[in-house]
């Protein structure tokens, strides 16, 4: 009864609070507090003191949370309930639907935002990711995860495969050719598995696609959309010839599967580079190496956004402090100190970012290799409201559930039964 | 406390305007007799106060929210009565959820309940260091919930966990203790045991010591063996505690959460497992309000849920009184 207890606790506070009152811009040398809401690292400590010695009269807070699920929960309640936000609020690109189905909660930044930080500030789907249907601007890009390939060179080498960065590009080119390529390994490693899951490649395979799991009109497609389909029978085989680890990403089975060496090949956003490191550990360094290539041309897997919720104060302090924290220059200093992958042009073109490398994937320069990801990366896919829960509670499971010996067939009954659930 | 001024003499024993009023009754009187009458009611204000503050009114009103279209952050949350019971009852995932419950709280109750009172027979044997060993059995319920959630999904991990290293090093087959269902089940009650049955038997000892030696030692001059004092004069003495520890695991045990929120593979998943083999109800009522954000929804799972504990708590209570109950008065 606790948990009904939060849950009418919530809802109160969800009538009882009204919206907020629309706010004046503070008076010249007024003394403003602003308020920063973060999850995991942004790399922003260092730049916090910059600014506020910039501009003497205000004062940031930084609040931070550790994970991003609990983050973006809290969010959304606070949302609802009308108060409690951070004056600037960044949203994970996955949670990106939930919050622009709310686009009328949060301040359009291309209004109210400082004249520099334009569209062209920024790789143009990472700024178009950012609209609501209406073109209003919800968030100011901060970082990206572009899509390259990670494989093991000694498994390939055991099993006969190139190892070379320039001579696996091949084998990477397409999604037939990536399984295909995958099926052989299989065969030739005995029996040791290609990728680490079903649902990473699915997801990525997705998010290629011209129309994702809901149309731009908000209804859901995965009943016609033959790309959906394809993609799901192509994963679906892959499994069906042994060639996935079945190992759940992000679990502990996971994590041990990056030191056993359990699988080949992984789909790799910038940012999985940290976590290779992490979990393979320096027992295996030097065997995992990562290639300026991707099956079908590019993708984006996570990055986020800074917000300005319309129940902040100050929200033309708050847009000028988010258009400062994601200015090229910044987000260079982020990229530096935490490594997140930055998202402007300018930033792009850095040589510090293009002058990067790391050892542990034998000298490859990753930061040219995933600036250069980032630029095959088209256009955004709609993601419509539901669209992230589809992908975690449906179309993950269902693969999971296949990788334990479901068969394909009832799989697909078990997503389109979800997926209409989630979108009743 | 004016309106008690203006009618207190018209009250007053005698009545006030039939007799000329012999004494009106002085102010430390009025005083002392307010004190008789309406202390006790402000002494037990607090807990009334706050019960109806955390415990009735969340409860009524989330009976309120449960008869509203009341989605997180929609603005006009709409009446529509009991259409969210009415799909309750046709959703599968629902009915799934339920049969997880009573699954993993028969797998974790009956065995506990039982090797508690087995274990508090032992405890109250002359051992040497007995508090010892009665902090030992206490320890698990001492550690943190979450940190044995994680631990134990380590242990049955299917690949690389310990349990299934074991199993092959015995010789027996692999376990896919997330993707069996009632492989999963019983990994779950697992936990719950290992966790919830020292402190159980700890409060059956607590009702053991109190039976008083004297009836004990009348059986044994009769010639009862210790099998036969254990079931004729022990156990049926342990009725009241047995029913307190029936309901309280009832009642625990059809609310598990953390343990199969934990289970998961996935970080963070409520799911409870690919095909929702492990979901439990209250898992799935704080995926429907707090990642679906349909709260109307999720309370009527909250009253359906309450109703069923009454129910199943209601009905251990009239078996555990009859299981105990023959030869005990």
């Amino acid at each position: 009864m606790i948990l009904a207890a939060t849950v009418a606790a919530t809802a109160a506070l969800a009538t009882a609070c009204g919206g907020g009152d629309p706010s004046t811009p503070a008076a010249p040398g007024e003394k403003v507090e602003l308020t920063l809401a973060t999850f995991t690292e942004f790399g922003y400590e260092a730049l916090i003191p910059e600014y506020e010695a910039a501009h003497p009269n205000i004062k940031i807070t930084q609040r931070k949370t550790g994970q991003g699920g609990p983050y973006h929960q809290d969010l959304i309640t606070k949302l609802a309930a009308g108060s409690g936000l951070a004056d600037v609020a960044a949203v994970e690109e996955g949670h990106l639907s939930d919050i622009l189905d709310k686009s009328s909660k949060f301040n359009d930044l291309s209004k109210i935002g400082p004249a520099d930080a334009g569209p062209d500030r920024w790789l143009s789907w990472k700024y178009d990711a950012g609209k609501d249907k209406n073109g209003k601007v919800i968030g100011y890009g901060t970082d990206i995860g572009p899509l390259a390939m990670c494989y093991r060179k000694d498994m390939f080498a055991a099993a006969g495969l190139p190892t070379d960065p320039g001579a696996v590009k091949p084998l990477f080119a397409t999604w037939d050719s990536y399984f295909d390529t995958g099926a052989q390994f299989v065969g030739k490693s005995g029996g040791k598995a290609w990728f680490d899951s079903a649902a990473q490649n699915f997801n990525a395979m997705v998010n290629q696609l011209d129309v994702g799991y809901l149309g731009t009109d908000d209804k859901l497609t995965i009943e016609s959309n033959q790309g959906i389909r394809s993609a799901w029978d192509k994963v679906t085989a892959a499994v069906a010839k042994g060639e996935s680890a079945k190992l759940t990403a992000f679990s502990n089975e996971w994590n041990s599967g990056f030191k056993q060496g359990a699988f080949a090949t992984k789909v790799c956003p910038a940012w999985m580079l940290g976590v290779i490191k992490e979990q393979a550990g320096p027992e295996n360094a030097g065997k995992w190496a990562v290639t300026a290539a991707f099956p079908g041309g590019g993708g984006n897997w996570g990055g986020s956004y800074l917000t300005v919720p319309t129940q902040s104060k100050h929200p033309k302090e708050a847009a000028e402090l988010a258009a400062w924290l994601t200015a090229p220059e910044q987000q260079i200093k982020a990229f530096q100190a935490k490594g997140n992958f930055p998202s402007q042009t300018k930033a792009l073109t850095d040589p510090t970012l293009l002058t990067k490398t790391d050892n542990y994937f034998g000298d490859t320069k990753i930061g040219e290799l995933f600036a250069e990801q980032a630029k095959k990366v088209t256009k955004p896919q709609y993601k419509g409201p539901g669209d992230g829960q589809i992908q975690e509670n449906v179309t993950s499971p269902a693969l999971q559930a296949v990788e334990q010996g479901k068969s394909a067939a009832d799989g697909w009954t078990q997503v389109v039964d979800g997926a209409k659930k989630i979108t009743r | 406390m004016t309106v008690v001024e203006k009618t207190a003499p018209e009250t007053a024993p005698g009545g006030a305007h039939r007799t000329p009023a012999p004494a009106r009754p002085s102010f430390r009187h009025r005083l002392s007799r307010w004190d008789v009458k309406y202390s006790p009611y402000l002494y037990v204000a607090p807990f009334f106060l706050l019960f109806g503050l955390v415990g009735l009114f969340p409860l009524l009103y989330t009976a309120y929210v449960s008869l509203y279209d009341w989605k997180i952050g929609a603005d006009d949350p709409g009446f529509i009565g009991f259409d969210n019971y009415v799909e309750l009852l046709h959703d599968a995932q629902f009915w799934k959820s339920l049969a997880n419950t009573l699954s993993i709280f028969v797998l974790s109750s009956g065995p506990q309940i039982v090797i508690a009172v087995l274990l508090a027979a032992l405890l109250n044997m002359k051992l040497r260091g007995p508090t010892g060993w009665r902090v030992g059995v206490l320890l698990p319920y001492a550690a943190s919930l979450v940190a044995i959630g994680i631990i134990f999904a380590n242990l049955f991990g299917p690949k690389y966990g310990l349990v299934n290293g074991l199993f092959e090093l015995l010789g027996l087959d692999r376990v896919d203790w997330q993707a069996d269902r009632l492989s999963s089940h019983v990994a779950i009650a697992l936990m719950v045991n290992w966790r919830w049955t020292g402190y159980n038997a700890l409060i059956v000892l607590a009702a053991m010591q109190a039976i008083p030696k004297e009836l004990n030692e009348a059986a044994l001059v009769d010639g009862a063996g210790a099998v036969r004092r254990f079931f004729s004069v022990t156990l049926p003495l342990l009725r009241p505690t047995l029913v307190f520890v029936v309901i309280t695991s009832t009642i625990g045990g059809l609310q598990i959460f953390t343990e199969p929120k934990l289970f998961d593979a996935m970080p963070g998943s409520n799911n409870g497992g690919s095909t929702n083999q492990f979901q439990t109800v209250t898992l799935y009522m704080f995926q429907s309000a707090f990642e679906n954000f349909n709260l109307g929804y999720a309370s009527a799972i909250a009253w359906v849920l309450f109703l069923l504990i009454l129910v199943i708590a209601l009905a251990n209570f009239l078996i555990t009184r009859r299981l105990t109950g023959n030869g005990g008065k």
